[in-house]
């Protein structure tokens, strides 16, 4: 811990998530060990009770979760991190926590699959997972990372918007960025702002507590600060009643969709690098993202325009954004440590006159830049 | 003066259990011991998972929380570590409790967190239309056995106190004054209390086994039980295949949160 | 000094993990540089395959994946082989030369260096010899100072352990001395002192 007070220190992604969620304020912690993401709860389990917090190791991640969604219900700021087959297991509680409306943060740091798979070598498996994991048509935030340093700040981005959203919040990171230090001037991290959900002013007994504000997000009273009311995973109506009524059903689920489009200010975050002239543009996102400049720099070198859009928001997907960056261009590469999960989403949005090229690999190791290289070239790539 | 309306979110009524459901018995005392300790509803969490008996939930002025099939003690362990000051009661099923959420039971007794947990035992799924249960008496038949039950039910109240659980008890809904007391006392046990109760379900489990009408069942727990003190004076062939009633085991131990907050200072 | 690469590898229990994260915190923290580092270890805690991997740079890192090696240190003779074909041309090796009995030869600079066997001898035990290696890399490659290592150690072994640690560095640095020729000892042309 002797680098810990130091301005400019080296800092492993998972480390840097854990204390960038005590910044943001979490005071709750709840996960079950799984690599490649152990290091957070080790993090949390030191530095969480100096700070008032509560730390538990769980008997499994549905627990994991449901204990955050707990904690956050009585007002307290939670989060729990896994990897892929813990993923799979928070998904009911996930679903929960969209319809419930319960603040949290998930971190899910991405390990080869499916199943058990490749415990510790990256991979991008869980992007569609992430969006659509759990049953039902429900919201989704996803987060992605691609250093240390960014992991901080998307951490404590994470919590703002699962605070303003009332709505889970997933920070997918891939095993290479979780595992990795970088050198980090802590300097320009300190004092990120940190929102807290709004909470009712009206008295007691006033206060309805799924009824939306103008944003389409409802005011949160942590229980046992007199405003009582029900919370349900059921179809419920603005007191959270269980309710069939196909109105209040439909209202609520639409609301819940929307509630994260129309508060897009803020919400898509993307980079762009030398796409303006570009002819040849590579989507890329974590780990792959750091590849992906690298081969876009070398094709420049050699004449090549190419430029690079990096999705950092990557639900709800920042298609508007993405199809302005393309219009100009007349290849799309996406390049991901998976069997082609974005590419479809990709091809959505630039739509039918050009078909989008893969640079796909799903065999635990990272992509590197000589294959984007090879792809922007044109080229055969080896492992796809 | 206990008027029941006090503490009911009496718009949600009426109410979806059957008639003849032992289940608002059980709230009734649940009630009538908050009353008593003078609990006010503000400081209260109910938390429940899936299944007839965590519909209760609903119904109570409390801070109210119907989570997901068998994991309402993981989310209660979260209320109770965010908000130590507040009593918070778990109303779970027996497949809820038991069979799905099994593993969340016995790692709350082993912690010994600051839990009342109510599981309600009617024997049965009866929300999913009668399937046979982890508690399901060898022989009694479900949909899902036709032919009589041949699974092994568990006793839920030993699990627990293997487990941990620094108290642990069982009420049965023909003597809802003795219920009212074990809850009262399960409530007072600073740590992990355990109160399982026999509920009647005469829909399913009482109709499919021919047990005469919700009467019939509620004084047929009677005569499958023996208090826990009576049964000492009385010898092993007046106790077999009897269960006993009555608190079965207390043993307070440091509750959870404060363990915590010595180990980790 | 543009992007530079180095990877310690050897096998789990050797604490090369430990190793990779001091002399990136001397070369970030202490010598300035930019650093990214990672590793990679197999399920078991003792004897599966571990490496560490470097990239040091006066410019920011825009890719913090090795993959073509300008220096790479190993404590075993199945890491050697797994690991030397990644290594540049003019690159340079650093073999122990009791583990490592099959040195690979090729476009690179190879030293065999008793890492090892004076951890033994001199600290008197094995555990000892991640802070030998860093003593040896920092005087055959120069790629960070002793001083900056000696300050990378001392704040991050674990209190109580500083001077013990801190003697097997200064070992590995005379080590260095004694078994590699003085032109060796030169620092490669693109890094500066």
């Amino acid at each position: 811990m002797g680098a810990a007070t130091k301005t400019v220190q080296l800092l492993q992604g998972n480390a840097a998530c854990a204390r960038a969620a005590l910044a943001a304020g979490c005071r709750f912690y709840a996960g079950y060990p799984i690599s490649p993401s152990s290091e957070i709860a080790e993090v949390m389990a030191r530095l969480l009770p100096p700070a008032g917090g509560k730390f538990i190791q769980m008997e499994d991640e549905i627990a994991s979760l449901g204990a955050v969604i707990g904690a956050s219900l009585a007002g307290v700021k939670g989060m729990t991190a896994t990897s892929g087959p813990g993923f799979s297991l928070m998904q009911e509680h996930i679903g929960y926590a969209c319809y419930a409306e319960v603040p949290c943060v998930i971190v899910n740091v991405m390990r080869g699959g499916p199943s058990t798979g490749l415990p510790t070598l990256p991979a991008q498996g869980d992007v569609m997972q992430a969006r659509w994991g759990t049953h039902g048509d429900h919201p989704a935030i996803a987060l992605c990372p691609s250093t240390p340093a960014e992991v901080y700040e998307l951490t404590v981005l994470a919590f703002n918007l699962s605070e303003r959203l009332r709505t889970p919040v997933i920070l997918l990171m891939d095993e290479v960025v979780a595992h990795m230090y970088e050198k980090v001037d802590m300097r320009r991290l300190a004092n990120l702002p940190v929102e807290n959900r709004a909470r009712p002013t009206c008295e007691p007994g006033k206060h309805a507590a799924f009824t939306p504000g103008a944003d389409g997000v409802p005011v949160m009273a942590p229980f046992g600060d007199g405003y009582r009311y029900h919370v349900t995973g059921l179809a419920h109506d603005d007191r959270g009643y269980p309710t069939q009524d196909p109105k209040l059903v439909a209202a609520t689920n639409r609301r819940l969709q929307e509630k994260t489009v129309r508060n897009r200010e803020g919400l898509m975050r993307y980079e762009l690098l030398d796409t303006e002239d570009a002819e040849v543009i590579v989507f890329a996102y974590g780990i792959v993202a750091a590849a992906a400049r690298r081969a876009v720099r070398e094709a420049r070198k050699q004449g090549i325009r190419a430029g690079l859009f990096r999705p950092i928001t990557l639900w709800p997907f920042p298609g508007e954004e993405l199809a302005a960056a393309c219009a100009g261009a007349s290849r799309v590469i996406v390049a991901e440590m998976n069997l082609g999960q974005m590419s479809g989403e990709v091809q959505r949005v630039i739509g039918r006159s050009k078909d989008v090229e893969s640079c796909l690999k799903a065999d635990g190791e990272a992509i590197s830049p000589e294959e984007i290289l090879l792809a922007i070239e044109g080229k055969e790539v080896r492992h796809v | 003066m206990f008027d029941f309306r006090e503490y009911l979110r009496m718009e949600m009524f009426p109410h979806m259990l059957c008639p003849g459901c032992g289940h608002g018995i059980v709230l009734g005392a649940l009630l009538r011991a908050i009353h008593s300790l003078k609990l006010t509803k503000d400081e209260i969490v109910v938390v429940s998972g899936i299944g007839c008996s965590s519909r209760l939930a609903g119904y109570v002025d409390f801070n109210t929380l119907h989570t997901t099939h068998g994991r309402p003690l993981a989310f209660a362990t979260g209320i109770k570590l965010a908000r130590p000051e507040l009593t918070v009661i778990v109303i779970t099923g027996d497949g809820d409790g038991l069979s799905i959420g099994g593993n969340h039971l016995i790692h709350a007794a082993r912690r010994n967190v600051g839990l009342t947990c109510l599981l309600l035992n009617n024997q049965i799924y009866g929300m999913t239309g009668g399937q046979f249960a982890p508690t399901t008496q060898i022989g009694r038949v479900s949909t899902t056995s036709p032919k009589g039950q041949y699974e092994t039910p568990f006793d839920s109240c030993k699990l627990a106190e293997a487990a941990g659980a620094s108290f642990v008890a069982r009420g049965i809904t023909y003597e809802p004054s003795a219920l009212e007391k074990l809850i009262v006392a399960a409530i007072e046990n600073k740590g992990f209390s355990f109160l399982e109760v026999a509920s009647d379900c005469p829909e399913f489990f009482g109709r499919f086994n021919k047990l005469g009408n919700p009467a019939d069942q509620i004084l047929m727990q009677k005569q499958n039980v023996v208090d826990v003190e009576a049964a000492a004076a009385l010898p092993a062939e007046r106790l077999r295949g009897k269960m006993l009633t009555g608190i079965l085991h207390h043993e307070p131990r440091p509750e959870y949160g404060a363990v915590y907050a010595e180990s980790v200072a | 000094m543009e992007r530079y690469e180095v990877r310690l590898s050897g096998e789990g229990g050797q604490g090369l993990v430990l190793a990779g994260a001091i002399l990136a915190e001397a070369a970030g923290i202490y010598g300035g540089k930019f650093v990214t580092y990672t590793q990679s270890y197999g399920p078991e805690s003792r004897g599966g395959g571990c490496r560490s991997d470097l990239i040091i740079s006066d410019t920011e890192i825009d890719y913090p994946i090795c993959a073509h090696l300008d220096l790479l240190l190993c404590l075993t003779q199945k890491s050697c082989d797994t690991f030397s074909s990644k290594l540049k041309p003019g690159g340079l090796l650093i073999a122990d030369s009791k583990r490592v009995t099959n040195p690979p030869s090729g476009p690179f600079r190879v030293h065999s260096v008793p890492i090892l066997q004076t951890a033994r001898q001199k600290m008197g035990r094995e555990v000892a010899a991640n802070m030998v290696c860093l003593g040896v890399i920092a005087k055959i490659s120069g790629l960070v100072t002793i001083e900056a290592l000696r300050q990378a150690v001392a704040a991050r072994v674990p209190k109580g352990t500083e001077a013990t640690n801190l003697r097997a560095l200064e070992a590995g640095y005379a080590l260095a001395l004694e078994v590699a020729p003085a032109d060796a000892l030169c620092v490669p042309a693109k890094i500066s002192a």
